[in-house]
């Protein structure tokens, strides 16, 4: 069914009651085409672009929880492309310019909305490094200022720029493109997508194994029973480690808790992404009026999607450095999810050892924004067995040949979390 | 919030503490680059407990080895 207004209408008449599901339900055939382990905004993505561009429809999405349930539902939603190096610049610049129609594209209100990315700078140092990466930018054809502290206090009122500040702000670099998408939304649109095309998504059934023969997976084995493939997909963030490791790939990643919360509604008082760069508090005000913020990960491995108190503290004690007028304000909501952190920090997409196992992970606390991208991007390597150039620098191999993607300039660095 | 057992202090909060990760057995200097790199860069993450360093920074400066299971976070010695 098409959303529209006229269908607004129509199922008003009968109370609501008798919207369809977005994903139908659906009984498991005994083999498929493609298998995509995970059915969050990346494997659902997939599935969308594999029916829509490549008309593969021959797929199922497994999932071992719900859609979305994962970690796309569980970061703060924000969108944007700043970044120094090519390889994660492109991909997701590519993104940005996806998520611009995406609405339109899967008849499902995205409420994508570009209100600016800012990310301020805490000394002249990191200015300069603002403005190398602001060039390098430039020349991908991105659209970006570098901000004086005036200009930051100009374009976001009620932040704190004064010399006081224990981290006083001395400029910023500003992504008018970028912004908030609503992370649910991105999930519930693809799976309707995928779905509508004929793809098979199975929701609270976990993989339980594989069976493989010479370097080749036929099949999955699942809660449900044993499921016949031509190709699987791993696109499950934290879990496609233990995925792997069922047919003995170890993957480099560590898997670390990171966690965000949302305060009480307030009235409309912040109309862009502000984050603070001595330490880390990224910062927005959705529709409702809640300021969601979210800040660096607990710093050690965990599985429990809970976290601490002591990061919580860190976080809000930068954002109200940033916003003093927020130190009044009650905290409603926090959750965890469990982010997957390669050592260089950037995602593992494209082959794996085995022949027709694909995987995408990795992508730490960084996947929501690149969602559309990869989707896009691993279609076309499923369908077409060529690599994409935009996932080129993603290999695998790359950290045993040392070809790491560093966007820091830090080095290869184990616990770059 | 962690509750970690340093043998010399006792149960303390983790902010007195820094991690230092993963109780790796690292191979010798002049082993291959393979070697370095499965334990370097590689984990086994299948497994629910794992071992691990902690620095008892603000505390008795003592580093020490504990298994922590990752989902409850109930250490184990």
């Amino acid at each position: 069914m098409k959303y529209s207004g006229f269908s607004l209408l129509k199922n008003s008449f009968s109370g609501h009651k008798h919207w369809p599901n977005i994903a139908a339900d659906i009984e498991p055939k005994s083999r498929y085409d493609i298998i995509i382990v995970g059915a969050g905004g990346h494997g659902l993505a997939t599935a969308h672009y594999l029916a829509k561009n490549h008309q593969i429809t021959d797929v199922l999405v497994i999932d071992s929880g719900w859609i979305g349930g994962g970690n796309t539902g569980r970061n703060t939603t924000i969108v944007r492309s700043d970044y120094l190096l090519n390889a994660s610049f492109k991909l997701k610049d590519f993104a940005l310019q996806l998520w611009q129609a995406l609405s339109q594209e899967l008849n499902f209100n995205l409420m994508y909305s570009p209100r600016g990315y800012i990310d301020l700078a805490h000394s002249d140092g990191e200015l300069e490094h603002f403005l190398s990466r602001a060039n390098a930018m430039r020349l991908g054809g991105a659209n970006v200022e570098i901000l004086s502290s005036q200009q930051v206090a100009d374009r976001v009122p009620g932040i704190d720029v004064s010399d006081n500040a224990r981290f006083p702000v001395c400029g910023a670099l500003y992504q008018p493109d970028g912004g908030v998408v609503r992370h649910d939304a991105v999930a519930w649109g693809f799976a309707r997508s995928a779905s509508t095309a004929g793809v098979h998504i199975l929701q609270n059934c976990p993989v339980t194994g594989f069976t493989a023969k010479d370097n080749h997976i036929t099949g999955i084995s699942t809660t449900r029973g044993n499921i016949e493939c031509n190709k699987v997909l791993i696109s499950a963030a934290s879990a496609s480690s233990k995925l792997a490791s069922m047919v003995d790939i170890k993957l480099p990643m560590d898997l670390i808790n990171v966690q965000a919360f949302v305060s009480e509604p307030v009235k409309p008082i912040l109309d862009s992404v502000v984050n603070y760069n001595a330490g880390l508090a990224y910062i927005s005000q959705t529709d409702k009026g809640e300021l969601v913020m979210g800040g660096a990960t607990d710093g050690y491995e965990s599985l429990a999607r809970r976290g601490s108190f002591s990061s919580i503290e860190d976080t809000l004690a930068r954002a109200t450095q940033m916003f003093p007028f927020i130190s009044r304000l009650r905290l409603m909501r926090h959750w965890s999810g469990t982010a997957d952190i390669p050592m260089d920090g950037n995602a593992i997409v494209g082959r794996s050892p085995v022949e027709n196992l694909y995987l995408n992970c990795g992508w730490g606390y960084a996947g929501f924004k690149a969602t559309p991208a990869v989707g896009w991007s691993m279609a076309e390597l499923l369908a077409t067995e060529q690599l994409p150039q935009l996932l080129q620098p993603f290999a695998l191999d790359r950290f045993k040949s040392g070809a790491l993607i560093d966007d820091a300039g830090i080095g290869p660095y184990p616990w770059l979390h | 919030m962690l509750l970690i057992p340093c043998p010399n202090c006792g149960e303390r909060d983790e902010i007195e503490f820094d991690y230092g990760g993963r109780a790796i057995q690292y191979p010798a200097l002049n082993n291959s680059m393979s070697d370095w790199h499965m334990v370097l860069h590689q984990r086994d993450n299948s497994t629910e407990t794992i071992e691990e360093f902690w620095y008892h920074q603000s505390g008795c400066e003592c580093w020490f080895k504990v298994t922590r299971n990752l989902n409850t976070h109930e250490f184990e010695s």
